[in-house]
């Protein structure tokens, strides 16, 4: 083996031969084998990951082609791999988080009975094999397998104790807003392959074949891909499902819903980068559809007392951030933000389910508090957590988004006030949650008092290493203002923008502006912080809410929106045709053909009456008639 | 005689005949009043043969395929009645009726 990049192949083909034996043999494997074989292939996946990262660190990108995938006509679609910078970053975090997450569930989940252990294992595996997929393939349609994957594994996982309706409902609630956007990055599919002919990223992203479209080809295209982006990555409008996702283990949501999944429209744009950095209107509604995401989601979480709910708001919010970033074209600080989101982001997850499994699954709360005393890895990991995604300077989510930040202000110094404002926020509802949760005097039932834990080490291992990841993860985006060069991730991932880069505008703000800002955003979130650890730590937000804050607490009626305008309608219209169009006129004409047939026969009936005489007087009588015809009517 | 005379008469026997058969219930009397029918078209044969015959010029042997015809209709005829008396004997037989609203069997 010459070179690690001949086998990048093991990385997605471990975790679907692992998903294959514990699905297949879940009746029959322990709960011991069923964990290890699950987190072992990550394991290997990860290993194989990082020997490839150091490989294309080292400057050698990749491009495998398997065996011809789809051949029709002059389409040709290999099953290839794609090795490159971008590529590289993603599996580093789909893997490694995606281990911590299998080792985190092989103790969340142990209470499960051992047939839906292995399945849920099975899943899992599914799940990183299909996101693996996404990442790695080199072209859209392979890219296409796995983003259709991922959106089947959520269901999957969202519905995995699909007992419950409401859980039932919000799977196929995900797996509905999902198919939406998937529609329009299939359009965008068939366009692309219609005006030039080819899937692979390589032959697409030169600047020959992008000139081929015009203006407006590009941007329909971009925004179609962005529709699907919104999609998988819970945007407005498609947002909805991912709140509701929290129907799902919580190791799930963290794997899913924060860590990996999610980021898939951000890779898929930032893959396409040069595509969109040709359609400027495109990055422009990004960027609106991103501040206004960010902004909505951080508003409804403030007011949020389900411990999921915040964050789930906080990743929709998160989630804008990036596309905020993507939109502003500074895509480093996009992909940045991705991999230390994902590390706080998982952390705060993981962090979420050890509470939720020393309350006994027990998630307002407001039923919680004063956790701190009887969870203490939990607690400081999570505090880590929080001050990591408050953007506390030093802190990974400090580096990250304040690069978002500083980006939108080159872009628009408007869009700038209002990703402060959502920044604020950020800080505001997690030392809510926090304070809520951790300080203060216990506020449950006296058994689940006396229940509380600290969780095992399956558990809280996981927690220290992310919680490590997410301090120190910013250390490899330091902005260039602060140390010349030291922003080892922009230089790692310059290849892949570089084209881009020369198509945007450059915008750069003076290094004493960038201090600035980055001055300015730190002073007013640790003064936020400090405002909520005071204002929840003391007096937790108990009492009934009115007013604007009873709006936030209903998510701004957005779901009842949407189920005003478009789901009872579209209902409304299927009972209509039900009832109306299907019972009434479809049946009515096969109903009514078959009745005239029986109502004619039994007319013709009498004819036959069996008197011989009436035969022969009809026999006479057509005789007649026919001489008539023949003698007198004929010409 | 003029070829009218006994269209007319063909005619009328014919129709005698129809008439008979509609609505006579005696199975022999409609029988008797298909003979009715077949013999006025016998008739007319033989009178259409013999104003053809005249009119090729009596010297012709052709024009004579009409006549032959009736000796085919008579021996077929015949051959009818004696089944079909055959049959009336046998349904008499059974039903004790020559009546044939009887023969509606055929019917259920």
């Amino acid at each position: 083996m010459k070179n690690v990049l001949d086998i990048v192949y093991l990385i997605p083909l471990l975790p679907l031969i692992g998903c294959l034996i514990n699905g297949l043999g879940r009746k029959s494997l322990s709960k011991g084998a069923v964990g290890v074989i699950g987190s072992g292939v990550i394991l290997v996946s990860f290993l194989i990951s990082l020997w490839a990262f150091f490989q294309v660190h080292a400057g050698n990108t990749h491009t495998t082609e398997y065996f011809p995938f789809i051949n029709v006509g002059n389409l040709k679609i290999p099953f290839a791999f794609r090795i490159d910078q971008l590529s590289a970053i993603w599996l580093l975090i789909i893997t490694g988080v995606g281990f911590l997450i299998h080792v985190y569930s092989t103790a969340y989940m142990h209470d499960e009975e051992s047939g839906q252990y292995g399945k849920y294992f099975a899943y899992l595996n599914l799940f990183v094999f299909s996101m693996l997929l996404l990442v790695m393939g080199a072209n859209f349609v392979i890219m296409f397998i796995g983003w259709e994957g991922v959106g089947l594994c959520s269901y999957l996982l969202i519905g995995f104790w699909f007992k419950r309706d409401e859980y039932a409902r919000a799977a196929n609630k995900a797996f509905i807003m999902n198919r939406i956007g998937d529609l329009a990055f299939l359009i965008a599919l068939f366009m692309l392959i219609n005006k030039v002919g080819t899937t692979t990223f390589s032959d697409i992203f030169t600047s020959s074949t992008l000139a081929k479209f015009s203006t407006k080809e590009l941007t329909t295209i971009t925004l179609l891909l962005f529709v699907g982006a919104t999609g998988k990555s819970a945007q407005i409008p498609l947002y909805t499902w991912l709140p509701d996702a929290m129907a799902g283990p919580t190791p799930v949501s963290a794997l899913i819903h924060a860590a990996t999944m999610v980021t898939a429209g951000i890779y898929m744009i930032a893959r396409c980068n040069l595509m969109f950095s040709m359609a400027p209107q495109t990055l422009n509604v990004i960027a609106i559809i991103g501040i206004a995401t960010a902004l909505l989601a951080a508003s409804i979480a403030l007011k949020q007392n389900d411990i999921k709910k915040v964050l789930a708001y906080s990743t929709v919010s998160q989630l804008g951030y990036m596309f905020l970033a993507i939109g502003s074209g500074a895509y480093v600080a996009a992909v940045f933000h991705v991999m230390t989101h994902a590390f706080f982001k998982a952390l705060l997850f993981l962090g979420s389910g050890s509470v939720i499994h020393a309350m006994g699954g027990e998630q307002d709360m407001r039923k919680m508090g004063g956790l701190s005393k009887y969870m203490k890895i939990t607690n400081i990991t999570f505090l880590l957590g929080c001050l990591a995604i408050a953007g506390i300077p030093g802190f990974s989510g400090f580096f990250s988004k304040d690069e978002i930040l500083a980006g939108a202000f080159a872009k628009s110094p408007l869009l700038y006030a209002l990703g402060l404002i959502g920044a604020l926020m950020t800080a505001f509802y997690m030392f809510r949650l926090y304070a809520t949760t951790f300080k203060g005097s216990f506020r449950g039932t006296h058994e689940q008092e006396h229940h509380l834990h600290e969780s095992p080490a399956a558990i809280t291992i996981p927690l220290i290493i992310l919680a490590i990841l997410s301090v120190v993860g910013g250390f490899i985006g330091i902005p260039e203002f602060m140390v010349q060069g030291a922003h080892s991730l922009a230089n790692f991932l310059d290849p892949v923008f570089k084209d881009s880069y020369a198509l945007l505008p450059a915008h750069e703000a003076s290094h004493s502006t960038e201090w600035m800002l980055a001055g300015i955003s730190s002073v007013l979130v640790i003064g936020v912080v400090a405002f909520a650890w005071n204002k929840f730590s003391k007096k937790p937000d108990l009492q009934e809410t009115t007013g604007l804050g009873k709006v936030l607490e209903n998510k701004w009626y957005v779901d009842e929106l949407y189920d005003t305008v478009i789901v009872k309608p579209i209902n409304a219209l299927g009972s209509f045709l039900n009832n109306v169009f299907d019972k009434k006129i479809v049946d009515g004409i096969v109903n009514g053909v078959g009745r005239l047939v029986s109502y004619g026969s039994r007319q013709l009936r009498w004819l036959q009456s069996g008197q011989t005489g009436a035969y022969i007087l009809m026999m006479v009588l057509g005789m007649v008639l026919i001489f008539v015809v023949q003698f007198f009517l004929r010409k | 005689m003029p070829i009218n005379y006994y269209i007319t008469l063909a005619l009328c026997l014919f129709s005698i005949g129809v008439v008979g058969v509609l609505t006579r219930r005696n199975a022999i009397i409609v029988f008797m009043c298909i003979e009715l029918m077949l013999n006025a078209v016998n008739l007319l044969l033989v009178a259409f043969s013999k104003m053809h015959h005249i009119a090729k010029g009596a010297t012709a042997v052709t024009g004579t395929d009409g006549q032959l015809f009736v000796f085919f209709i008579m021996v077929v005829a015949a051959a009818e009645v004696s089944v079909g008396l055959a049959i009336i004997v046998m349904m008499y037989r059974n039903v004790h009726s020559i009546n044939i609203n009887f023969l509606n069997r055929l019917k259920h």
